[in-house]
């Protein structure tokens, strides 16, 4: 080893110190400091709103240098990035939670878009091409460059994303949340990427919210909170677990993870007989086949499945149709049984549908709080031709008051809260529909420890009071935590049904992952 | 004066543009020697405009619900050239002619709204296809001649003025009557409002300015009403217009489909999912604008006293203009009818002032295209600086209020009829 590389090794590839950026009336972040060693995959862990992504977003440019004061030092020099650009040739390269591919072009076009490979402005499409094969076998995936991006699942999109990055001679990777959206297999095949990234020389930043990753994967982890870097946790040290982690995040021992709940289970409220469901685009493809289910009055019931098993699929064929085209089969809910083919009909009949894509399907992001509790069930305020407006901040605000919503008052623009927040604001709308069934399709995602703790507790409530409660979930921990029944769900076949205390999670991934269609 | 300061700084949006009209009145007042403000002049303004400004409000509706109708100057000649014909070839009373006529219009909007709502083609499309279709079948219709001789009645629609009533004043005394009652229900609807808002805890203008607010729209009202008095009295067409504004600013805001509206324009997808029938919205939006542009055609054919093949001709680029002027958001789920009233107002006084100042059409066209640009820019550049003060965490930093004790009652009584703690399974 020469001394160069001694001294490299011995070197921090990136301090931050004492970050602080203020909003106005908001300090996000006070006095941060955070310390990068070479060839670190380095973790950043906090809750919703801690100020882990503005953080990312001053040392990526975004908020360029003179907004925040403190010090980025950089490969031994000091910072000043006026934009993303000005970052980026410095060799660090943010991958944002939300994709930023064009869904249109293709994978070499998106690889090198923005640094196209050109001779006076005409692209060399040959060249780019053949370095994109290059690139893609670096990050193991094994496509047509000439591949639209459209066509390819969200995992393999965010090897297209890392190998965007190492386009740029990327020397520092930041990854906002890179595994959310995936699948365990494809989250596994990442953070096996992101190990020979590091093997390479390639350091990352990984702000995460699966913890058993972290505790997987990261060298060091630093833990902010409340706007602050509260310690740096060396993973080769041990004693570093899950428990260890959120301790820090929270600020507070956190024993259990799901609140006590005692079910108090009934009769049969709601059963989905021999539901078959065709893709809509292609009423030849089998998306759900004959699938049978229940729920018992005051159950929480949880389907559990790989990315593309049909999970959501499911839910929204029964939520009035809204997915699927020649759906076939039978519902029954409170022993009668259901013809739904509109959302509004589902509604009506007692079936609240919470999506999994909060932004997209469940808010509109530009209403307030007390809109948009309301937005699923106006009729009951309607008096007369108009809306009682007088009803509607009672409602709103009896619901801010009891699921805790954070915020300066119901007047606050449902954009503007955290996710936990405005899941809280999604549950408060369909709780106000009255459901006798509520389907839950990934209710926790991207929300923080404390706030998960809460939604345990609303989910547990709405059982008690005798609702039936189906709630899909990718984290297998929180199926096992928070459910009464569990089924597995396999290229849209039921393949089990496990009662709460057979399940264990290896027992659920290998009917998950069963060849269901042999 | 922190606190004027503060209610103007984030209220920018809603009264910038009431500032931009105030400014403009200003500037011509006082570069055309008084005469904009002249009684006449103001009683010319509102005839004039009033075909764009109903345009307008039907306009900022297809907008919000994040569509496009650039049809309506076509429709609008098409209605205004059937009604003609009705009444001058086949002798059809005044009255049939104007119903046949808003009929008509309706017919043709929901035509849009079939295309729009049920098969999915882009507004856009759909409109473009019918501003080329209608602006043919006007020619089809009219035979490509004015068509004039329309019944006195009729033309009273786009010319006329309130009768007069009582003992000769020297003023119009039932437009300044009318003035009256509206200042009277104006105040007790905005007192009404903010002793509601106070209730419940949210924040409103502090006492004094709201007496200043209240006084400054009364004054207006009533020195607008005096000169409307001093000339001619209230124009038909703009008691018409001011029903107009009453009853789609109603809708857009205290009714479920205004609501729907608004909804569908912010998310589309997220309304659909919280049981809003999407599709009768869009039909009933689009149908709407085809009453509105069908009434706009009668308003011009009775004030040009003819129909004209050649009338209503970029009309909707005008109701289009206003709306965006007013506050609209190209993305859908933004805009007031007040503000593209506003927005129409501001188009209407630039074309006067111009005119009366002798600025050429030409330039009057350049000069109202820039502030359309810079309208929207300040618009752009207004939302993106109250966007900087969120960004995660935000919320945690502005204490919660509480709410007010005189609703925590009901709030409690509320609860427990929708309590999750509650014993009792649902009904089987």
């Amino acid at each position: 080893m020469t001394l160069r590389q001694a001294q490299d090794i011995a070197s921090p590839i990136l301090e931050m110190r004492g970050i602080t950026k203020e909003f106005p009336g908001v300090k996000a972040l006070a006095d941060v400091n955070l310390v990068v060693n070479r060839g670190d995959i380095h973790a950043i862990c906090g809750e919703n709103g801690a100020g882990k992504s503005t953080l990312m977003k001053v040392l990526s440019g975004v908020y360029p240098h003179g907004t925040y004061s403190g010090d980025i030092v950089f490969e031994g020099e000091t910072a000043k990035f006026g934009n993303i650009r000005q970052s980026e040739s410095a060799g660090i390269v943010i991958i944002h939670q939300e994709l930023a591919l064009i869904p249109e072009l293709s994978i070499a076009e998106n690889i090198f878009l923005g640094n196209e490979t050109a001779k006076r402005g005409v692209i060399d499409w040959g060249r780019a091409n053949r370095e994109a094969i290059d690139l893609l076998a670096r990050v193991g995936l094994r496509e047509n460059p000439l591949t639209p991006v459209k066509n390819l699942g969200i995992g393999k999109q965010q090897l297209v994303e890392i190998a965007k990055a190492l386009s740029k001679e990327v020397k520092l990777l930041i990854l906002d949340e890179p595994t959310a959206a995936l699948n365990d297999d494809d989250s596994q095949h990442l953070l096996a990427l992101l190990k020979g990234l590091k093997e390479k020389g390639i350091t990352s930043i990984m702000i995460s919210h699966k913890l058993n990753e972290i505790e997987q994967i990261a060298d060091e982890i630093t833990i902010i909170r409340d706007g602050q870097s509260i310690e740096t946790l060396s993973v080769a040290n041990g004693g570093v677990d899950e428990d260890r982690i959120i301790r820090g995040m929270v600020g507070r021992d956190l024993e259990n993870r799901f609140p006590d709940h005692t079910p108090s289970i009934g009769d049969i409220l709601f059963q989905v007989r021999d539901w078959t469901v065709m893709h809509p685009q292609d009423s030849h493809r089998e998306v759900i086949r004959q699938a049978n289910l229940s729920v018992r009055a005051g159950e929480i019931v949880g389907v559990a499945g790989m990315m593309g098993a049909g999970r959501t699929e499911l839910a929204r064929s029964i939520f009035g149709r809204s997915y699927g085209s020649r759906t076939s089969g039978t519902l029954v809910l409170d022993g009668e049984e259901l013809h739904l083919s509109t959302v509004t009909q589902a509604i009506d009949a007692g079936i609240a549908y919470v999506s999994e894509d909060r932004k997209g399907l469940g808010l509109n992001l530009i209403d307030d709080i007390k809109t948009s509790v309301t937005a699923a069930a106006l009729k009951k305020l309607r008096s007369g031709l108009v809306v009682d407006e007088h009803k509607e901040v009672v409602v709103a605000e009896g619901y801010r008051k009891n699921l805790n919503i954070k915020a300066p008052s119901i007047t606050a623009g449902v954009g503007k809260l955290s996710g936990g927040n405005q899941q809280k604001v999604v549950l408060s709308k369909w709780m106000y529909t009255d459901p006798k069934l509520l389907i839950l399709d990934e209710p926790t995602r991207g929300i923080d420890v404390g706030a998960k703790y809460e939604i345990y507790g609303i989910i547990q409530e709405l059982a008690r009071s005798g609702r039936g409660v189906l709630v899909i979930s990718s984290e297998l921990p929180e199926l096992l935590g928070l459910c009464d029944r569990i089924y597995t769900l396999a290229e849209g076949v039921i393949t089990h049904e496990f009662d709460r205390s057979e399940a264990t999670q290896e027992s659920l991934m290998r009917y998950m992952t069963a060849d269901a269609r042999k | 004066m922190n606190a004027l300061l503060n209610t103007l700084r984030g209220n920018v949006r809603q009264y910038g543009m009431i500032i931009a009209l105030a400014a403009i009145v200003i500037l011509f007042q006082i570069t055309t020697d008084g005469v904009l403000l002249k009684p006449l002049n103001v009683s010319n303004l509102v005839v004039q405009n009033a075909q764009i400004l109903i345009l307008a409000i039907g306009m900022v509706i297809v907008i919000v619900a994040r569509h496009i109708d650039l049809s309506v100057g076509s429709v609008a000649a098409f209605v205004g050239a059937a009604s003609a014909i009705m009444m001058t070839q086949y002798d059809f009373p005044w009255w049939l002619a104007v119903f046949l006529g808003l009929l008509i219009g309706a017919a043709i909007g929901a035509w849009h709204g079939f295309w729009v709502a049920y098969v999915g083609i882009p507004a856009f499309i759909v409109t473009l296809a019918s501003m080329l279709l209608f602006r043919g079948l006007t020619l089809v219709v009219l035979k490509g001649a004015t068509v004039g001789g329309l019944p006195e009645e009729f033309k009273a629609i786009g010319n006329g003025f309130l009768p007069e009533i009582g003992p000769d004043t020297g003023f119009h005394n039932l437009t300044l009557l009318i003035a009256v009652a509206a200042v009277g229900v104006l105040i007790f609807l905005e007192v009404r409002r903010r002793n509601a808002q106070t209730a419940y805890n949210f924040e409103v203008l502090s006492f004094p300015l709201f007496v200043v607010k209240l006084a400054l729209l009364s004054i207006v009202i009533m020195y607008f009403a005096y000169l409307l008095a001093d000339a001619r009295g209230l124009p038909i067409v703009g008691l018409i217009l001011a029903g107009l504004i009453v009853i789609y600013t109603f809708i857009m805001n205290k009714t479920v489909f205004g609501r729907h509206v608004y909804a569908i324009g912010g998310n589309v997808d997220a309304a659909t999912m919280s049981g809003v029938n999407t599709k009768r919205v869009d039909f009933l939006v689009m149908t709407n604008m085809g009453l509105l542009a069908g009434l706009a055609g009668l308003v011009t054919t009775a004030r040009l006293t003819a129909a004209n093949p050649k009338a209503g001709v970029n009309f909707e680029l005008d109701a289009i203009a206003a709306a965006f002027i007013g506050g609209a958001a190209v993305t859908g789920g933004v805009g007031t009818v007040i503000g593209a009233i506003i927005g129409g107002l501001v188009m209407g006084i630039l074309n006067n002032g111009m005119s009366l100042l002798g600025v050429s059409i030409d330039w009057q066209q350049a000069i109202k295209g820039l502030v359309l640009l810079l309208a929207v820019a300040f618009d752009v550049w207004n939302k993106r600086r109250t966007a900087g003060s969120g960004g995660a965490g935000a919320e945690a930093a502005e204490p919660s209020a509480p709410p007010p004790d005189k609703l925590a009652e009901e709030i409690e009584a509320m609860e427990a009829e929708l309590s999750v703690d509650s014993d009792d399974p649902p009904k089987t």
